[in-house]
């Protein structure tokens, strides 16, 4: 579920418009209110989320649309308690945590010599791990199941781990690659004459200085990770490693049509994102201009 | 100083363990009847390509999926442009309305899947505002009647996906130099004609990157329908990643699902090939 880009747009930040005020004042007001009205209705969906979430069954029932007068957080409650949603919440951290810790260890140092060295093999290797942002993981996803379940790693955080650090690769070495290629090697040859190995020097004088794409590859791999479904499903569904995704598709089967308390543990699951979408919202933005997704 | 190759092994290790490997294997069951690990599989050649071009249910998905893949990626460009020229702007609300309208671009699909599953049942709040607004009229079985489920569907990924193109946009609209919209305007260029001559051409690495990505993702797309509709009603909504589900997991025949997902293979590769094409003519002019 990955997709690229070419570098064009780049680390392209989304800075401020050239502030030229054009029009007359009444026409600007009327630019305004006609945003913020597509707004408002683009907005609906997080409306409803609200308002069913916080809604008791017999005001849902009486009133739809109307916005819950007596907000019942009883429904995050029940839904905490009755969906093991502490136990999901764990999960995916853990998940998420550990495959992009690997990620950034895997894919820096294998970006390294991608970068560095230029060679027909490196030069072909990196094109191999780009094969990886189109191939759709479908065509894998049965045989990588019967490994996983051979290897007894089936309802195991490490079968998870392992998935996500191998499929998410491709857009962080895809990443990490293009940093590298523009970051100057006077510091690196600078280590050498002072007589540090590669090791070293990777450790000491690249690590440090990849830290702005660092940052890009954690949050776009954190995102990915924490709201992929389809294998989580395959490898935890049903097990108390189940991440939060997963745990929300059973949810919704138990409660058929309790909307109010699916609802509910649907806003749990989200919560985490939108609040570290909302306090670091100019790197996540940034992130996603560079034209990547997964 | 050289790398060593070393540096790559632990990468190419788990690429090839997670993704390689598996695919290359997924390639060859493509060609087998291959129904469980007890039973050795045989190959039998192009078979469950044959069994797939008469298979409704394959067929439906193939055209779906292509549907799907081209209207989400005409309608989300244009969408995303749109938002993007309104909000690279001096409105107020600039910064407030960029961060909303990327925010779903960030959820999980699944809980956009149920959350829009919702509000289209036929009592749900999307008929119930529009007949709150006087549009009665409009009010449909969004995701239960045959003839409009799959455009309710393009519909859902849109909006969760229009703001990534959007600040895709945005990032790109940072490239336009102001002085060349100003001599347009000095030129005598309208409000359009700036947008058309000026603006759009320059635009084109961004939209090239916004519409690749939309282009494959779509093509893959699992997540929502599979929780939305299942597919249905009917195979009205079925795309490969959801068919290629069911047959592997559901109905257990390995072979034929892996024929599914080369067939999505090659389809996106084709597009992909494509598209690179367009990108290098492109490099070459300008």
């Amino acid at each position: 579920m990955t997709a690229a880009t070419g570098a064009a747009v780049g680390r392209g930040t989304v800075r401020d418009a050239p502030r030229r005020r054009r029009g007359s004042p009444l026409r600007r007001l009327a630019a305004e209110l006609g945003m913020i009205a597509v707004a408002l209705v683009f907005l609906f969906p997080f409306y409803v989320f609200l308002a069913v979430a916080l809604k008791t069954p017999a005001d849902l029932a009486a009133s739809p649309l109307a916005f819950p007068t007596d907000p019942a957080l009883q429904n995050v409650a029940d839904a905490w308690s009755r969906g093991d949603l502490g136990q999901a919440l764990t999960s995916s951290a853990v998940v998420t945590g550990l495959s992009v810790a690997g990620l950034v260890l895997l894919g820096s140092t294998a970006a390294y010599l991608l970068a560095r060295r230029a060679q027909r093999l490196s030069l072909a290797l990196y094109l191999l791990f780009l094969l990886g942002l189109m191939i759709p993981l479908q065509l894998g996803m049965v045989p990588l199941y019967q490994l996983m379940r051979d290897a007894n790693l089936l309802q195991t955080y490490t079968s998870l781990i392992i998935f996500e650090v191998g499929h998410q690769l491709p857009l962080v070495v895809f990443l990490y690659t293009g940093f590298l290629r523009a970051l100057p090697r006077e510091y690196e040859e600078a280590a050498r004459v002072d007589g540090a190995g590669p090791l070293t020097t990777f450790r000491r004088i690249v690590l440090p200085l990849l830290r702005p794409i660092t940052g890009t590859v954690v949050i776009l791999s954190s995102i990915n990770i924490w709201n992929d479904f389809l294998t989580p499903l395959l490898y935890v569904g049903g097990s108390a490693q189940q991440t939060l995704p997963v745990a929300i598709f059973a949810f919704r089967g138990e409660f058929a049509s309790q909307w109010q308390i699916i609802f509910a543990g649907m806003g749990i699951a989200i919560a985490p994102i939108l609040l570290v979408y909302f306090l670091l919202q100019k790197y996540v933005i940034k992130g996603f201009a560079s034209g990547i997704k997964g | 100083m050289r790398v060593p190759y070393l540096f790559v092994v632990p990468a190419l290790l788990a690429y090839g363990a997670v993704v390689l490997y598996p695919t290359v294997a997924g390639g060859y069951y493509a060609f087998t009847d291959w129904a469980g690990r007890r039973v050795a599989p045989s190959v039998v050649g192009l078979d469950n390509f044959v069994e797939l071009l008469g298979a409704p249910a394959a067929r439906a998905a193939l055209r779906n999926t292509l549907v799907i893949a081209a209207s989400t990626t005409v309608v989300q460009t244009v969408v995303g442009l749109a938002l993007a020229l309104a909000l690279h702007s001096s409105l107020r609300s600039r910064h407030l309305l960029r961060t909303l309208f990327f925010a779903p671009a960030l959820l999980p699909p699944v809980i956009v899947g149920f959350l829009w599953q919702y509000i289209l049942t036929p009592g749900g709040p999307l008929n119930g505002a529009l007949a709150a607004v006087g549009l009665s009229s409009l009010q449909q079985n969004w995701l239960g009647d045959a003839s409009i489920a799959l455009a309710s569907v393009i519909g859902v990924i849109v909006w969760q996906n229009a703001g990534l193109t959007m600040v895709i946009y945005l990032a790109g609209l940072q490239g336009v130099p102001v002085e060349l919209l100003e001599a347009a305007e000095i030129d005598g260029a309208n409000r359009w004609q700036r947008l058309r001559r000026v603006t759009v051409p320059l635009l084109i690495p961004a939209t090239t990157i916004a519409m690749s990505l939309t282009l494959i993702g779509s093509l893959k797309l699992f997540d929502q329908v599979y929780v939305m509709t299942g597919g249905g009603p009917g195979y009205a909504t079925e795309t490969l990643s959801v068919v290629m589900y069911k047959e592997a997991f559901v109905s257990g025949r390995y072979g034929y699902a892996a024929a599914i997902a080369l067939v999505l293979t090659m389809i996106v590769f084709a597009f992909a090939l494509l598209q690179l094409r367009g990108l290098r003519r492109f490099q070459v002019d300008a």
